[in-house]
């Protein structure tokens, strides 16, 4: 393994960004692949796959034998609002392998005794996320309502392209909330990778049923990222 | 279950093989490449290796890492990588193999 090589995938892990680790097993000549990064043909295509799964392994191309070490970071749910959808969208994207964050400055909602076990933040999303910011490998989940709590996180969710981003709320509520993250200088393609209202559409009617649809939609974009907008076939 | 989302970078191993060679010290790094049946490391795991034995991670359950440390130094002082099998298949399973019944190919090369 080159020693450069092995500098540059851990900067990488350190930032939580992915990386593909290629080594040849053949000459042992390694080298590292950064996510939409350009690799033509069918090792390209391997790559892109192992990026979307996570999964490592071999692969034939060229002739030749490569090992494809997938280093993906760690993926997780920031929740705006410690509501009651929170309550049970906690436990359950944790155990999917989500960790979850939730944030509401709301010291009322935000309590340990209703949130056990749980990462909680009684404070603004501006200073939270400022401190731990959002990025590609995070989700984000405003469940709160209250434009001066989702809107801002919500704008950051698009600037740092999070793989998902749910609001919760009425088509007429999502509408205004349009025209507010408009005005906070969003395009129009940004926002409209906001899924509004939240969810998959599978008739959830209670806080638990819903955090089973917010957890599902996340899941879907996380095993889909690059699909949408790369056209990656594999 | 871990459920940080950042490295642990006192356990990491290759963290650990990095900072390894910053203190000059020779390194191997081995790779499960390939499992077969039931195997209690996924491919891609780890194990990181000094030449004096000292190791970090883990390609097994703790199963054949004994064999992969001794042939980490022989491919730290010939620079040549080299590829092993375990498993119940191999000959060699009485001695190391993997009680869970699986097989695993792991890849051995030497850091620089």
């Amino acid at each position: 393994m080159d020693p450069y090589v092995l500098k540059t995938l851990n900067a990488e892990r350190r930032a939580r960004r992915a990386a593909m680790l290629v080594t040849d097993l053949g000459d042992g000549r390694d080298r590292i692949v950064r996510e939409g990064d350009h690799v033509a043909g069918d090792l390209g295509t391997a790559i892109a796959r192992a990026f979307r799964t996570g999964n490592s392994g071999s692969v034939e191309a060229e002739g030749r034998t490569f090992f494809l070490n997938a280093h993906l970071p760690r993926p997780r749910l920031v929740v705006i609002g410690a509501v009651h959808i929170s309550q049970a969208l906690a436990p359950m994207a944790r155990i999917a392998g989500y960790p979850v964050e939730i944030v509401d400055p709301r010291t009322a909602f935000a309590t340990a005794d209703r949130f056990p076990d749980v990462a909680l933040h009684a404070e603004w999303p501006e200073d939270v996320l400022q401190r731990s910011p959002l990025d590609s490998y995070t989700a984000l989940a405003a469940v709160t309502h209250d434009p001066k709590i989702d809107d801002f996180a919500l704008k950051a969710a698009l600037d740092a392209r999070c793989f998902y981003v749910g609001a919760l709320g009425s088509r007429k509520t999502h509408a205004k909330r349009v025209e507010r993250l408009l005005a906070l200088g969003a395009s129009a393609d940004e926002i409209a990778r906001i899924h509004a209202p939240i969810g998959l559409d599978i008739g959830a009617a209670s806080p638990a049923e819903i955090a089973v649809a917010i957890l599902a939609q996340t899941i879907h974009a996380f095993r889909s990222r690059g699909l949408d907008n790369k056209g990656v076939a594999a | 279950m871990d459920h940080s989302i950042y490295l642990d970078e006192a356990r990491d191993p290759l963290i650990i093989a990095e900072g390894w060679m910053k203190d000059g010290k020779d390194v191997a790094v081995a790779t499960v490449v390939e499992t077969w049946g039931s195997a209690p490391r996924p491919v891609g795991s780890h194990l990181v290796i000094d030449a004096e034995g000292n190791f970090h991670g883990s390609v097994s359950g703790g199963c054949v890492e004994g064999a992969v440390v001794t042939e980490a130094i022989d491919v730290i002082a010939s620079g040549k990588a080299r590829m092993l099998e375990f498993g119940v298949a191999d000959e060699t399973a009485w001695q190391v193999g993997l009680s869970c019944g699986g097989r695993i190919k792991v890849y051995v090369e030497r850091l620089g």
